[in-house]
């Protein structure tokens, strides 16, 4: 069979499964935006009960901190996961999920080395820049308003 | 009705935002360590120009639950502590603002890896 490269992609392209994108991408958004609001109810919660706005943002993320770490625990969040893809990875629960997944994983490895390196794995990179990130923007900041 | 409102709210900019981070898995090669790392620098300079502020008075947690807003806490963390200690500010906010759920996600990966096992991933 002769074939030009234009023709064996048409075929390739015929053959290949369809892409799934609009699917995950609704599957994202619906879970992910679920995730928000069991955090704007929590979020509601604690500012009606007179909790300053700071701490109501911290005591949100540690809420949902603290859920994403049992469901990691007990296997749930990754099996969401595989439905909901950027849905759970975006949200805070999904950094939780960095960091308690591989502490799970890495646990074999002692408690030093491979726990205690392995929970920074993506959480590392993460937190360095953008705390890299926010010291640029310090400086800027500084700049501007001690110059004017 | 408010709390309704809110959650709507939170919803759709909390589901908007995942959305953004599933189009860029599914077409371009960012994996989702790099897409994470984009999303917390992208929330510092949306926090530090001030744009990401009235998404947060707009959307509640659909604005800080995504890791945007913890790049929105890092900027805010850093403002506040350059106006009160001056330029020394710039290297303790960030992680001053933040360091609650930094620390929460530490404590619990040692105590769910404590109880729990590794599940199968397949």
């Amino acid at each position: 069979m002769n074939l030009s490269p234009t023709q064996y992609e048409a075929l390739v392209k015929r053959a290949s499964p369809k892409s799934k994108a609009p699917k995950t991408i609704l599957c994202a958004f619906l879970i992910g935006g679920g995730i928000c609001v069991i955090g704007q109810l929590l979020r509601s919660w604690f500012l009606s009960s007179n909790i300053s706005e700071t701490h109501t943002a911290t005591l949100v993320a540690a809420s949902l901190i603290l859920l994403s770490a049992l469901l990691t625990g007990l296997g749930v969040y990754d099996n969401l996961a595989k439905y909901a893809g950027a849905g759970t990875l975006v949200p805070i629960t999904g950094f939780a999920n960095a960091v308690v997944s591989p502490a799970l994983e890495f646990k074999s490895e002692g408690f030093i080395l491979g726990l205690g390196a392995k929970i920074f794995i993506i959480a590392g990179p993460v937190i360095a820049y953008g705390t890299i990130a926010s010291v640029i923007y310090g400086v800027i900041y500084w700049l501007f308003t001690a110059a004017f | 009705m408010e709390l309704l409102m809110d959650c709507i709210k939170a919803f759709l900019v909390g589901g908007l935002l995942c959305a953004i981070g599933q189009i860029l898995i599914d077409y371009t090669k960012l994996t989702p360590a790099r897409i994470l790392v984009s999303f917390v620098v992208s929330g510092v300079i949306l926090g530090g120009i001030g744009v990401y502020e009235p998404l947060v008075k707009f959307a509640g947690a659909g604005a800080t639950v995504p890791l945007t807003g913890f790049g929105y806490s890092l900027a805010n963390g850093v403002r506040e502590a350059v106006d009160k200690e001056g330029l020394i500010g710039a290297l303790t906010g960030g992680l001053c603002a933040s360091s609650g759920g930094i620390t929460a996600a530490m404590l619990l990966a040692i105590l769910v890896a404590l109880f729990f096992h590794s599940h199968d991933k397949s």
